[in-house]
């Protein structure tokens, strides 16, 4: 039998998922929103793992190397763009970027 | 029942550096907290029985993407406030918090080791089966991951390309 209800591991990968919403919508330093783009990726990992250990299958712990390869390739393209970003503005607000008229 | 009260730890423990990770007005600041945020949910990988996951989350995730982390942070403060900027990072009282966490942790593995709490985690799925099922029915989305990493790969030298190349004639003139 489980020691975890899966209800909870459920609820603080909702949590967890929400607070890093809240990262993102809030912070406005591009390097602040990659990370908090960082908790959510991880917070869905977290409800792959919790229902891959309720039901004993491996595919959980498969879909959370998935999202840990995506997550992997989304920093690297993220921080290039914070790089160039920074290079072209002088700056890491996100909002001084916005440049398009409409 | 050992094993919820250490799922209640460290999930007090993961929210509230998550809390703290988004409040903090300093990348560098901000960025020891998620690490132990990931660390904490690395701890519940454990408790839920994915051992290959946890580990994977500690090398990967608290390794090798906070690292790409801490370069890009430090390559963006070239200048000549470095020095001053490190100083004010690295005063006292900063490590405080992250330390604390990280005892809690370290405190909560060693717990589970000593008494064997892992016993009562449920069904523990381990590296053979995922590795089982990873190279039988998920070979095609392994090559997909490849290519995704292939893909950032290539994204990521183009993106930094033109900057590491100003970057070197500035420190030619």
């Amino acid at each position: 039998m489980s020691g975890i209800p899966v209800e909870l591991g459920l609820l603080l990968s909702l949590v967890l998922f929400v607070l890093g919403l809240i990262g993102v919508l809030v912070r406005r330093n591009l390097i602040m929103i990659l990370m908090s783009l960082e908790v959510m990726l991880n917070a869905t990992g977290l409800a792959f793992i919790v229902a891959g250990s309720r039901w004993g299958q491996a595919d959980g712990q498969i879909m959370f190397l998935l999202i840990l390869t995506l997550a992997a390739a989304e920093v690297g393209v993220g921080l290039g763009l914070a790089l160039q970003i920074f290079h072209r503005f002088q700056t890491l607000d996100a909002d001084s970027v916005n440049e398009m008229r409409g | 029942m050992l094993a919820l009260i250490l799922f209640y730890i460290t999930s007090a423990v993961a929210i509230f550096a998550t809390v703290m990770m988004i409040t903090r007005l300093n990348a560098v600041h901000g960025l020891l907290y998620l690490i132990l945020s990931l660390l904490a949910v690395g701890v519940i990988f454990f408790l839920l029985g994915a051992h290959f996951a946890a580990v994977l989350e500690v090398i990967i995730y608290a390794g090798a993407i906070m690292v790409l982390f801490v370069f890009v942070i430090m390559m963006l403060n070239l200048g000549q406030k470095t020095i001053e900027q490190e100083r004010i990072w690295l005063q006292p009282g900063i490590w405080r918090g992250p330390s604390l966490l990280a005892l809690i942790l370290f405190v909560e593995m060693f717990v589970i080791i000593v008494l064997g709490g892992n016993a009562e985690t449920g069904q523990v799925v381990n590296s053979k089966q995922v590795g089982i099922a990873l190279f039988g029915p998920y070979l095609l989305a392994v090559e997909l991951a490849s290519m995704l990493l292939l893909a950032g790969l290539v994204g990521a030298y183009h993106l930094g390309k033109p900057m590491l190349k100003a970057t070197r004639s500035r420190g030619h003139s």
